[in-house]
């Protein structure tokens, strides 16, 4: 605990030595580097957790208490008692992150040796992982809601950086930007919301004040509603979800740190750590943070049916699964009553999924990156029949796949049968439609899946160029993260993290995890049915048939020409233009008059400067006469 | 003795023909010698005054021999730069030296 405050420190250091002296450094040692210092940061983040989880008492209710180890006040307000405080917190859920955290960053940290192997700027890229780690965990064990905006910007560049690494590519360039701006346009919102919270409630911290709050009943909500709002651009939620298959331009390593398992749950972990306020002062919102999470959750999966692009599929199935996160938290209905809290179980539930999800999307992400790199594209069609030249690849891809198509004992299974479970217990609508849902979840990944490893090989891109099982530094990872995603399931997830922090035992709703179970094979079945052979008549039959569905699928449902009309068509041609217009010829034209003005007096004054010595002389000795006329007189 | 008043004029005369000959001649080395003129009259005040005011007292002689110190001084330097100018434009009238203008 007394060491916690290393974790923050050592990527920090690491990212300031990479960062300036990395390029005096080989490729090896400044990946060594970058890698023994995650290794420290994992080891402590791990003895924290040991120390934190079962070696803390608990308190008189059974709750495990919330450490804060480091705070102290860094900028004070004149307003009395509104300060910002920097700080180390641990609570179930921080103590959980770091673990993920720190795990699924070892992980991406080793992976990359083999695959960013003889890449220019290699030390760069280490040196923006470690900057990324820094800020995530910084965001985690915030104290206060202002720290956690701080390192949230952080996480946003760092992930800029990234996306843009191949600053060659205009691609990733438009990619990086793209990301970025969404994302702020959408941490305004944050901005704004933690304003007005502070404004109202004195304080910034989570701790709810309540003699500041009773001047605005309806503030809170909508200060909640607002971090909500940023928290979704962070989290891809919809319609600010554009940013998050674009940034798939980025190594993929890193879609596999930033945007599958950390960065992109930080929203979750917002409204996580927001959540005895939503559940308290707002829990009408909740239900808002529920429908879009749902709605989310239904596009996005329609959309990964479609694509063809192995990265933009998993991209897709981040942003359907974040979502299910998010419909976890906005069904709770009620703050804990006792053993049975139904109504709080979307927390606990919304936790697991993100612990489960983190390690198999990482996992995924991984995976596909050993694909393209062994056949040197991201398209479906450059793949087929992979099974034979990589096992261990489709092996854990297969383990990760089930465990999202969430059939057990793969962890994905106990996480998503708790959320279904929580989503009956909100409304059955909810979840039947969860379920549903699932079901595509299961149907998309295996048509990724047997797209990859099965279905119509590329027999003439394979012969050419014969794809070749990854180096070991590649597939340590993937078996690492596929034997975490076996057993996560079986950790008594409850005993940690809940709603109101007591024991809380997860015991399966057989009617929930039947149905679910029954859907997901079905859906895999139908998967297999269709993509599975060598000739693929019914795909392609289907593809005919709803030719203009696929089109629309494919296509995103068009959000992203709706943004492009937005942004090029109304802001930039009916507000931006005559704005610019403005500044062009009448601010510009003002300052221009000036210049010019200054100008032409100086052309007509000018020739007082003769540059004769004796006239100089003259009007100086005129000078002194007339001043000591004016002394005299 | 010889009354304060002589003394005056010659060093105001001096003065003047000193700013006369430094706004109207051509030739550098006439200015020159215009601004010694006008150094020597401040010298010829700084001594008399001292001689009649305070005849007790040094300090105007000090001044004045200071003064011819540093107008020595200063008409090396005077010197040295009319040979540049002289080596570059063959020409040290201040007519001709007006490049630096604008």
């Amino acid at each position: 605990m007394e060491l916690s405050f290393l974790i923050l420190l050592i990527p920090f250091l690491s990212f300031l030595v990479l960062g300036i002296c990395g390029k005096w450094f080989s490729h090896k040692v400044a990946g060594l580097i970058g890698t023994c210092c995650l290794l420290a940061v994992a080891a402590l983040s791990y003895s924290v957790a040991f120390e934190y989880f079962f070696q803390t008492e608990r308190t008189a209710e059974g709750v495990l208490p919330t450490l804060v180890p480091y705070n102290f006040t860094w900028l004070p307000f004149f307003v009395e008692g509104l300060h910002f405080d920097m700080g180390i917190m641990l609570d179930p859920i921080s103590v959980m992150m770091l673990i993920v955290i720190s795990t699924v960053s070892l992980m991406v940290h080793i992976y990359s040796f083999g695959y960013m192997h003889g890449e220019r700027g290699f030390q760069r890229y280490y040196a923006f992982l470690s900057l990324f780690t820094m800020s995530m965990l910084g965001l985690v064990v915030a104290t206060n809601i202002f720290q956690m905006y701080l390192f949230w910007e952080l996480v946003g560049v760092s992930s800029y950086l990234l996306i843009g690494f191949y600053f060659t590519s205009p691609a990733a360039i438009a990619a990086s930007k793209k990301a970025f701006i969404v994302t702020r346009f959408a941490d305004m919102f944050f901005l704004i919301g933690i304003l007005i919270y502070g404004f109202y409630c004195r304080s910034f911290g989570f701790e709810f004040n309540e003699a500041g709050f009773a001047q605005g009943s309806f503030m809170l909500p909508t200060a909640l509603v607002l971090m909500f709002i940023g928290g979704a651009g962070k989290s891809a939620m919809f319609p600010l979800h554009i940013w998050l298959p674009d940034a798939m331009e980025g190594p993929t390593p890193v879609s596999a740190l930033i945007h599958a398992a950390t960065m992109v749950v930080a929203g979750v972990f917002q409204v996580a750590r927001l959540f005895p306020l939503w559940i308290q002062y707002a829990p009408e919102a909740l239900s808002v943070v529920a429908w879009v999470g749902a709605f989310t959750a239904f596009y996005a999966a329609a959309v990964a049916c479609a694509q063809s692009d192995i990265k933009r599929v998993l991209a897709f199935s981040t942003i359907s699964q974040i979502a299910f996160m998010m419909v976890a938290l906005g069904v709770c209905t009620e703050w804990a009553t006792g053993h049975e809290h139904v109504g709080s179980l979307g927390y606990m539930a919304s936790m697991f999924h993100l612990f489960t999800h983190a390690m198999f999307k990482a996992l995924l992400f991984l995976g596909a990156g050993c694909i393209i790199h062994a056949v040197h594209s991201n398209e479906m069609s450059a793949m087929g029949g992979l099974r034979k030249y990589m096992p261990i690849t489709h092996w854990t891809f297969l383990i990760a796949c089930l465990a999202i198509a969430g059939i057990p004992p793969f962890s994905g299974f106990f996480s998503k049968d708790e959320i279904l479970t929580a989503a009956f217990a909100y409304h059955p609508a909810m979840g039947w439609i969860m379920t549903g849902i699932a079901a595509m979840t299961a149907f998309y990944m295996f048509r990724l899946y047997f797209g990859i490893f099965w279905g119509t090989e590329n027999k003439e891109l394979h012969a050419h160029h014969t794809p070749h099982e990854a180096p070991w530094t590649m597939t340590f990872p993937l078996i690492f993260l596929a034997a975490v995603t076996c057993v996560a399931g079986f950790i008594p997830f409850g005993h940690y993290v809940s709603a109101d922090g007591q024991l809380y035992d997860i015991h399966l709703d057989w009617n929930v995890a039947g149905t679910s179970i029954v859907i997901a094979v079905a859906s895999i079945a139908l998967a297999t049915y269709i993509y599975m052979g060598e000739k693929q008549p019914v795909a392609e039959a289907m593809q005919e048939k709803f030719q203009k569905l696929h089109r629309w699928a494919f296509k995103r449902f068009y959000m992203d020409e709706v943004y492009q009309y937005i942004t090029h068509r109304i802001i930039f041609a009916r507000i931006s233009k005559p704005i610019a217009w403005f500044d062009r010829h009448v601010v510009d034209g003002f300052f221009d008059f000036l210049a010019w003005g200054t100008n032409a007096l100086g052309y007509q004054i000018r020739g007082l400067q003769s540059g004769s010595v004796q006239k100089y002389a003259f009007v100086f000795l005129l000078g002194i006469i007339i001043l000591l006329l004016i002394m005299i007189l | 003795m010889i009354h304060l008043d002589y003394i005056l004029i010659i060093s105001a005369v001096m003065m003047f023909a000193g700013i006369f000959g430094f706004l109207t001649r051509r030739s550098t080395l006439a200015i020159l010698l215009s601004i010694e003129l006008m150094l020597n009259a401040t010298d010829i005040n700084f001594a008399v005054f001292n001689r009649m005011l305070y005849p007790e007292g040094y300090e105007g002689y000090f001044f004045a021999l200071f003064s011819i110190a540093i107008s020595a001084a200063e008409s090396a330097i005077a010197i040295a730069i009319m040979i540049n100018i002289y080596r570059m434009l063959k020409n040290i009238s201040v007519d001709e030296l007006q490049k630096m203008k604008w």
